[in-house]
């Protein structure tokens, strides 16, 4: 009945066993295709990671090079912002300074200001005081005139010193203000502490008019809150010296002018009487 | 009283020397509305403090006819002047002269030579305050 109805059972058998022999053809190359693609994707996985270990790698190296040179700058930074602080430090001082100047300048406009304001001498002795005790600091001291004639200096005037305690002093003595005056030049103590000793004074500046020097200011004790003389009050004192000199000089010729004008006015009216 | 920054500010000197006078108005030159009055003793202090207001007074100790401490006991006893500020600048450096001007009523000692500065500094600061209490 089977054959009537057509095909061969063992050709049947055949064939089925020919397509499942394609059929397990066909698995092991899937199977042969997996595996090969699971190792690709384990390759890609290896260089995927050796990848990102090259690159981070990289990167670190940058970052470290990035942070050195940030170090340099902030180094450099820093470097500048001390130069810069010290800079700003010596300009303050600096103003100080000139501030400090400016004042003694101030001082010392005002001073020959007041010693050029009077023609009058005993005003010009006492403006020289005032100058002394309230623009120099100090507490004792004198000024001496050069008697010409007499080659000797005599006190005029002081603070804290009378003239009965002081002597004239004659230029020929070996003497530290005798000294001083045919010298010319000024004489600051470094010690500057008090002195009781007339004859050694902490400082003595020469009143000079151009070079010819008409006496001295001498002081022996600076005020208690003037610690010391700076050099900037010793060119202002020197200064100041000149001026009060001149001043000085310009009351003396003036009274000397004066009395002559008297005399002579005196004998004009004997002559017209 | 409006407009107190515009207000002139009196400031009375009451001090023998004028070299000293004419150091402390240069001290303060750089202050604005203010106007400086001078006196060479206590006695002259007193009578133009009599016929104006001042807003401060700086004085010496060491003056002839009446001197700096009398003048601010006195200064201290009138109703004007009780609370004005005074300004002590003398060469008087010691503690005692110090305290004793203090106690009679002085806001602040000065000793001398000034600091220009310093005696502008302090007027400000004095001036601002009484200005405030106004």
């Amino acid at each position: 009945m089977d054959r009537e109805h057509g095909e061969d059972p063992k050709k049947k058998a055949e064939v089925i066993l020919q397509i499942f022999k394609k059929g397990e053809v066909f698995a092991q190359e899937l199977l042969k295709e997996n595996e090969r693609l699971r190792y690709q994707i384990i390759k890609l996985k290896e260089e995927k990671e050796s990848l990102l270990r090259e690159r981070g790698g990289e990167q670190l190296v940058e970052l470290q090079r990035r942070i050195e040179e940030l170090e340099r700058e902030k180094q450099q930074l820093l470097k500048r912002y001390e130069e810069v602080e010290k800079e700003n430090i010596n300009f303050a001082k600096k103003y100080v300074e000139i501030e400090e100047e400016n004042n003694k300048l101030a001082n010392l406009y005002i001073a020959s200001y007041q010693l050029h304001s009077t023609l009058d001498f005993d005003e010009v002795i006492r403006t020289i005081v005032e100058i002394v005790i309230n623009l120099i600091g100090g507490e004792r001291f004198a000024v001496l005139l050069l008697d010409e004639k007499a080659n000797r200096l005599q006190f005029v005037a002081g603070e804290g010193v009378s003239k009965e305690e002081f002597p004239d002093i004659s230029l020929d003595d070996e003497h530290l203000i005798a000294q001083c005056v045919l010298s010319g030049e000024s004489y600051f103590s470094e010690n500057q502490e008090a002195s009781d000793d007339i004859n050694k004074p902490i400082v003595c500046v020469p009143l000079k008019v151009k070079e010819k020097v008409i006496g001295a200011i001498v002081v022996y004790k600076l005020l208690e809150q003037k610690e010391k003389l700076t050099e900037l009050d010793h060119e202002l004192f020197n200064l100041m010296a000149a001026h009060a000199a001149t001043a000085i000089f310009s009351a003396k010729l003036y009274s000397d002018s004066r009395r002559k004008l008297t005399t002579i006015q005196g004998f004009i009216d004997l002559l017209v009487k | 009283m409006g407009g107190s920054d515009k207000k002139e500010r009196k400031i009375l000197i009451v001090e023998d020397s004028p070299t000293m006078r004419q150091l402390i108005i240069f001290a303060l030159r750089r202050l604005k509305n203010v106007k400086i009055v001078e006196a060479s003793d206590g006695v002259e202090g007193l009578k133009k403090l009599q016929k104006d207001v001042f807003d401060l007074i700086i004085t010496d100790i060491n003056m002839p006819i009446m001197d700096g401490l009398k003048l601010v006991s006195i200064i201290r006893r009138d109703e004007i002047y009780k609370n004005v500020p005074v300004i002590i600048i003398t060469t008087e450096s010691g503690r005692e002269d110090r305290e004793r001007a203090l106690s009679l009523g002085a806001n602040a000692y000065v000793t001398k030579p000034i600091q220009a500065p310093e005696v502008l500094k302090l007027v400000e600061q004095y001036l601002s305050t009484n200005q405030n209490q106004l």
